[in-house]
């Protein structure tokens, strides 16, 4: 069985000061151990909040995090930072792609930064741009690609290193039906590998086929599910 | 090249504009610290230009004096006792001073009149073109620089007129030998010149002293003080630096130069510091994006900093091409910019640091960038 990727643990989260002070998220208990799991909610349910603190970008006010077995407890934005990238890859809404750099230069950054450099790293660039369909398109900048092509060099990025758990962030938000389609069933592709997570927050409900399993957030706070009894999901393969 | 140091390239050339105004900049403020330090330097050698074609071991002056052109009379007689003195082979009075040349038009202009006995191993003119500088061992003949020939009223060899009331004859036609005070140095025998300035038979304003081949400088220096405690005796290099020293520093002058140079590094760090913040900016999700994806501060200072150094190279290599055509064109003025390798060297790390230093402002900006704000957007 795999183990838990990402643990979360009585996690809350408090946001902003004094009048403007907003609890984003309350006790949230979850466990990723693989597959793809959507997690859906309205807007400022605080889907991409916790998404952020699963992904050690944003540390809880209560409870503990752990990614890959290090807690995010306590750490500094360094530590934070070399966690993210060992074992974690993010899709974004928006792709965020450099547009000075080239459909292959933008997913070898991602090896880049983790010291990866070479012919080795140039070599697994041109594999995972394979993988997502664009090996015609590496040279492209991303002002010359379609929104599903970019969303795909994003996807490239996000798993060149092979991260144990991708996280996505409305990654079909701006894409249209088709496309959105498309960048789902590669993720979906993506977390059939062993070892690896994907959760994909959104708010399609057209997306729910995709998944293995699907958490949905209201007001900061994770909804049972009907056969559920508590608010601890346990997701394919999990502890 | 290295995807850093390609994604720092790229992000410098993506607004050509900024990076046209960053670059001139940094020419603008290279360019005016190397014609300010020129100067410098070339006002440092200019001042002693004198000295540095005198052949001579140690320069015997009177006590306190700032520089080769500070005139204060000695008695002959010192040049004498120096003779004396163990490990000494020879001692050649010189004597300088202002005076008069008289125009063929009527008028008269300030000359300054360099005197010593060539024969003896005074201090001759050089660069000579015309003549010779042997002439001047007879009364009356003078050496004169091609460059002051409109202002003495002189075509050449055999040019005729009166110094001081008494008559001058043009014998030898130098190429170069500019004052930095703009008055023409006229070059004599020593009688010539006492006559020429007006000063008596046994005065010298310096002492030329040439040792006996193994004697220690420092052993005659010392003997001479302790002889004669009313002169100086100084090593060429001393009285290099007094002079330098005398005339940069003393008058202002090289403290002015230091200023403008200043202003120079102020003004390119402020244009770089700006230009390298606002790209920063620009580029500030992307770089956030490099936080979120788990980039160390490190890679994204790398990215910044090789921004700045892209910038200095750059910008330095277009300032040395200009430096050097400036140098070209003051080389035969009255002050020439001199450009020493080792001025241009640490010029290139002053440029270096100059566009190190700007890039602070960049990184403290992108220190506080939160990664999460790519997830806002």
């Amino acid at each position: 069985m795999t183990e838990s990727l990402i643990q979360a643990r009585n996690v809350g989260k408090t946001l902003g000061h004094g009048a403007g002070r907003v609890q984003a998220l309350k006790h949230i208990d979850l466990s990723l151990g693989g597959g793809l799991t959507l997690l859906m909610g309205p807007s400022g349910s605080g889907k991409t909040t916790l998404l952020s603190i699963l992904g050690g970008m944003l540390t809880p006010s209560e409870g503990t995090v752990q990614i890959c077995g290090r807690s995010t407890d306590g750490a500094d934005a360094e530590t934070l930072a070399e966690i993210r990238r060992r074992h974690i890859g993010f899709v974004f809404q928006t792709f965020h792609l450099f547009p000075t750099l080239t459909a292959a230069e933008n997913v070898q950054l991602a090896l880049d930064v983790r010291g990866e450099r070479g012919a080795m790293a140039r070599a697994r660039t041109r594999e995972v741009m394979t993988k997502v369909d664009l090996a015609h398109k590496c040279d492209a900048f991303p002002r010359q690609l379609s929104g599903g092509e970019q969303q795909r060099v994003a996807i490239a990025r996000a798993i060149v290193a092979e991260p144990a758990a991708i996280l996505a962030d409305e990654p079909t938000a701006a894409l249209d039906g088709a496309n959105g389609q498309a960048i789902m069933a590669l993720l979906a592709a993506i977390a059939r590998e062993p070892d690896r997570a994907v959760l994909v927050v959104t708010h399609d409900a057209r997306l729910t086929g995709f998944a293995d399993q699907v958490l949905r957030i209201e007001d900061g706070t994770l909804l049972p599910e009907a056969a559920a009894s508590s608010n601890v999901y346990r997701i394919r393969g999990s502890a | 090249m290295a995807l850093v140091a390609t994604l720092a390239s790229r992000n410098l050339l993506q607004d050509r504009l900024r990076f046209v105004a960053t670059l001139i900049g940094i020419v603008f403020s290279v360019v005016l610290v190397m014609v300010q330090m020129g100067l410098y330097f070339g006002f440092g050698r200019m001042v002693t230009t004198m000295i540095d074609h005198a052949p001579a071991d140690l320069w015997i002056v009177s006590r306190g004096t700032k520089s080769f052109e500070d005139l204060s009379l000695m008695n002959t007689q010192i040049g004498d006792r120096v003779r004396g003195i163990q490990g000494v082979a020879d001692v050649v009075p010189v004597i300088i001073g202002f005076s008069a040349w008289q125009l063929p038009g009527g008028g008269m202009t300030p000359i300054f009149v360099v005197g010593s006995d060539i024969a003896a191993g005074g201090i001759a003119p050089w660069n000579v073109v015309e003549g010779s500088a042997a002439a001047l061992s007879t009364a009356g003949r003078v050496a004169v620089d091609k460059t002051y020939f409109g202002r003495l009223g002189v075509t050449g060899i055999g040019a005729k007129s009166e110094i001081r009331g008494l008559p001058a004859e043009v014998a030898a036609v130098t190429d170069g030998i500019r004052s930095f005070t703009t008055t023409p140095y006229v070059f004599a025998n020593l009688d010539s010149a006492r006559s020429f300035i007006g000063l008596p038979k046994n005065s010298a304003s310096h002492f030329l002293v040439r040792l006996k081949p193994g004697a220690d400088v420092a052993q005659v220096q010392s003997a001479i003080q302790s002889t004669l405690p009313k002169v100086e005796a100084l090593t060429p290099a001393q009285f290099r630096k007094r002079s330098r020293s005398f005339w940069l520093f003393g008058t202002g002058a090289g403290a002015a130069l230091f200023a403008g140079a200043m202003l120079g590094v102020i003004v390119g760090t402020v244009i770089v510091a700006q230009t390298l913040y606002s790209s920063t900016k620009d580029h500030l999700y992307e770089f956030a994006t490099l936080r979120a994806i788990g980039c160390s501060k490190g890679y994204i200072y790398t990215v910044i900093i090789l921004q700045a150094l892209i910038s200095a190279i750059l910008g330095f290599v277009i300032a040395a091409g200009m430096g050097f055509g400036v140098v070209a064109a003051t080389a035969k003025t009255s002050l020439p910019i001199v450009i020493t390798p080792e001025l241009l060297a640490a010029l290139f790390l002053l440029t270096v640091a100059m566009c190190v230093g700007s890039a602070v402002a960049a990184i403290s900006r992108v220190v506080r960038l939160d990664p999460v704000m790519v997830m806002a957007r």
